[in-house]
């Protein structure tokens, strides 16, 4: 089953509370943030915080990423010297603007990896994308290393540098268009920016249902309790899972005929229709368990 | 009046043995009522008068009940004003103590309180009784306890000083007040009203003399003796909010979904069920939850019990639960729902939750959601000494509701910053885990092997469910092991269960 990404709740990188329980809400992601919501002078604990819980804490099958800071600020540096070598899952890139910021924090990477004598390449990355020109780079960013799982779209900087605010998501349709299309271009997963109005969910899920019909596969929360609404706008409906299970058995009993020719009830069944079929029961899969997950 | 010869009447030595009237009855009156108010009433000019003649004297055992909560000014002004009158070695029964009984400190190194009886203790006062304040350990006792022990004989009562926020003349006192609007208010008077019944001398506290009769009223005149009036009974912020704050805390939110989804489970969840919350975030939390499911799956309660919120006031008026019963109104909300809805009632603790009621409504209960200090490997809960051992807590309706319900769900999360809470040996037991049925964490459920068929639905609806030793290894895994409480051999308190027995002891702490 391919890792599922429709949520990844971030967590203030200077919050020992939230950083021990960040695996209990039951999000796909947890991205430790050592960015914008920790202040310049808590910067450092933030970072060495993280290390000691990525290197401690157990937080069973979810995916852990870490929000470094811009290498321009000088602090990107530092904070990836110390969270390779906690080996997270993904490190994520602020304000990417182009294709060599990219490669400049892949070098840094790979060699951090040599040092510590983790594998090359075990540190996946994620570049978000928060300009009118990091937009416009979108494709460029998206093929520009083999390590990026995915790249994401961050509204409030992006909605600033385009002199608008956010407001019915108008504003942000081009940016979402050319992240997705660039995402898929390459094969890797977009996902959405945060909605900061913790207290609407009615918007919230508006939001969410719109990013979903997009394309997305998940979206970035600020707070737990958006989790689960986000996850049943993920949620097939019944009609659609009881189709994808019959194209599924379609495509088995296809296999074990040897046809490459898959046929359901007289009607041809093209490739692309047997991916989403799969990944709708994925989505199905990951909403119906809920295991006590040894930690 | 007819002239009637009595011996003429069959068997009149059996018919009345008095052959006239009751001595005492009253000729008739010829004043308005208005005026008869004014000199036939139990009103006495000031605290000091009521003490003289309730005939208080050392040795004695003095009540009085927790509805003010934080706002209570009744208890340091009568113990002060005893304290003055010279009289000492009295036992001070309360329903329950908390933070701003602070003064009690002063009044028993004098020597005023010897012994102390109550649900719970906080502040400072507990902080120096958990140090070793009084000689005589103090008494605690669940509310459903307390009140078999005041019906038992157990704890008699000689003088009961009530605080109520009206009283008429007669003394028909209530928890509210129908004359004015932004009068002081707490709602339903629970705890009292058995004080009042059982008392040799009931004294009423109140800042509001109204107008008789003062109905419907929580405790009736046959049950009062004196009426004083004061400027003030209580700090109405400190008595109660106007609502309940909901909780918004992503955890307790997390844990108050799982004890619905629980609940849902079940199988006790169905069209008339029963059901009471208890105080604490997570455990208010799950009525909103159960709210949703209840409105999904077109079912209502048949009653709530309890501490009653605004939430449940709420589902009231909607029409999700026909009737309440109330022994405590947590906020403003409650109270005014008590004084305006018809199906909102107040019960005191006896029909709460007494041990030796075979009516009490505890025993009628579906369900309970409990708060908890500490849960250990027993399913024993602590909700009385905190991770240092000094008392901090109040044992409340907690192993009443617990041993009448047929599930009792206790939440809590797993860890409190460094303090775990599920353990190996809780503290302080309060609630024995043969009444537990399910400890609900925010990362996981564990069911008591004795309910094997619980376990069973919980499973199979998909719940976290593990084992109450998995829980506790992971808390220990997260913030380790905390070093063992150090005590002193000295015991400072008695935690009674129930039934009457001592089921367990606090100790003194060793701070050297």
């Amino acid at each position: 089953m391919k890792r599922l990404r429709r949520s990844m709740l971030f967590v203030p990188g200077n919050n020992p509370g939230m950083i021990r329980d960040a695996h209990i809400y039951g999000s796909d992601s947890i991205m430790f943030d050592l960015e914008d919501s920790v202040s310049i002078n808590e910067k450092d604990a933030a970072r060495f915080l993280v290390y000691n819980a990525l290197s401690s804490l157990r937080y069973g099958n979810k995916e852990l990423v870490v929000r470094i800071n811009d290498l321009s600020s000088g602090l990107g540096i530092q904070d990836l010297e110390a969270i390779v070598r906690a080996k997270p899952d993904v490190i994520r890139l602020p304000k990417t603007e182009c294709a060599q910021d990219v490669i400049d924090c892949e070098r840094e990477i790979e060699r951090i990896e040599r040092e510590a004598g983790i594998p090359v390449g075990t540190t996946g990355m994620m570049a978000a994308i928060e300009s009118g020109r990091g937009v416009l780079n979108a494709m460029e960013i998206a093929f520009a290393s083999k390590r990026l799982i995915g790249i994401a779209l961050g509204a409030e900087d992006y909605v600033t540098d385009l002199k608008t605010v956010r407001s019915d998501g108008t504003e942000l349709f081009f940016a979402r268009c050319m992240i997705l299309n660039a995402a898929r271009a390459a094969g890797i997963d977009a996902l959405d920016t945060v909605y900061s109005d913790v207290n609407n969910e009615e918007g919230f899920i508006k939001e969410a249902r719109l990013i979903r019909q997009l394309g997305f596969d998940g979206k970035s929360v600020i707070n737990p309790r958006q989790i689960p609404p986000l996850h049943q706008v993920f949620m097939p409906s019944e009609k659609d899972l009881i189709k994808a299970r019959a194209v599924i058995e379609a495509a088995e009993e296809a296999e074990r005929r040897g046809s490459g020719v898959i046929s359901l009830n007289g009607k041809m069944i093209d490739k692309p229709i047997v991916t989403r079929a799969r990944y709708l029961l994925d989505l199905a899969e990951a909403a119906s368990v809920t295991p006590v997950e040894e930690v | 009046m007819k002239n009637i010869d009595l011996k003429k009447i069959p068997h009149i030595s059996e018919i009345t043995a008095q052959h006239g009237s009751f001595t005492g009855t009253p000729v008739k009156p010829k004043e308005t009522f208005l005026e008869r108010m004014g000199s036939k009433n139990k009103v006495v000019p000031s605290l000091e008068e009521a003490i003289r003649l309730s005939g208080l004297r050392d040795g004695m055992t003095i009540s009085f009940h927790h509805h003010f909560r934080n706002g209570d000014y009744v208890v340091n002004m009568v113990v002060e004003q005893i304290a003055k009158m010279g009289i000492k070695n009295l036992t001070l029964a309360a329903s329950s103590l908390t933070d701003i009984h602070a003064p009690l400190i002063e009044h028993i190194k004098n020597g005023v309180i010897t012994h102390i009886e109550t649900s719970g203790l906080r502040g400072k006062l507990a902080e120096e009784v958990s140090r070793g304040l009084m000689d005589f350990p103090i008494v605690f006792r669940s509310h459903g306890g307390r009140a078999a022990a005041i019906e038992s004989g157990e704890l008699h009562i000689d003088v009961a000083f009530l605080g109520a926020p009206s009283c008429d003349p007669y003394g028909n006192a209530n928890g509210y007040n129908r004359d004015e609007e932004n009068a002081t208010c707490c709602g339903s008077l629970g705890y009292a009203k058995l004080d009042a019944l059982h008392a040799d001398k009931c004294v009423i506290i109140t800042d509001h003399i109204v107008r008789f009769p003062n109905t419907p009223y929580g405790i009736p005149e046959s049950n009062v003796d004196y009426v004083v009036k004061v400027d003030s009974i209580g700090d109405p912020k400190g008595i109660m909010s106007g609502a309940t704050r909901f909780t918004k805390n992503p955890k307790e939110l997390l844990i108050a979904k799982t004890a619905a989804d629980v609940i849902e489970a079940s199988g006790y969840f169905y069209d008339g069920f029963s059901m009471q919350m208890g105080s604490g975030g997570a455990s208010l939390a799950t009525a909103r939850y159960l709210r949703e499911k209840m409105i999904e799956k077109n079912i209502h309660a048949r009653f709530a019990l309890g501490g009653i919120t605004g939430q449940i006031v709420e589902m009231h008026e909607e029409g999700l639960v026909d009737k309440i019963l109330d022994v405590q109104s947590f906020d403003l909300i409650a109270a005014n729902s008590l004084k305006n809805n018809r199906f909102h009632q107040q019960i005191d603790a006896s029909v709460y939750a007494s041990y030796l009621n075979r009516g009490a409504a505890v025993n009628e209960l579906d369900f309970v959601v409990l708060s908890a200090l500490e849960i250990d490997t027993d399913f024993n809960v602590n909700v009385m000494t905190g991770s240092d051992g000094v008392i901090r807590g109040a044992i409340g309706g907690h192993p009443d509701t617990a041993a009448g319900a047929s599930l009792s769900i206790v939440v809590a999360p797993l860890t409190r910053g460094r303090i775990p809470t599920i353990v190996d040996k809780v503290n302080t037991i309060v609630t024995p885990g043969s009444v537990v049925d399910v400890v609900v964490t925010d990362q996981g459920v564990a069911v008591n092997p004795a309910r094997p068929e619980i376990k069973e639905l919980l499973e199979a609806a998909g719940l976290p469910v593990t084992t109450i030793e998995a829980l506790r290894d992971r808390c220990t895994r997260i913030v380790g092991k905390p070093e063992p409480i150090k005590y002193k051999d000295r015991i400072v308190g008695v935690v009674m269960y129930r039934d009457n027995t001592v089921i367990d002891v606090i100790h003194e702490i060793d701070e050297e």
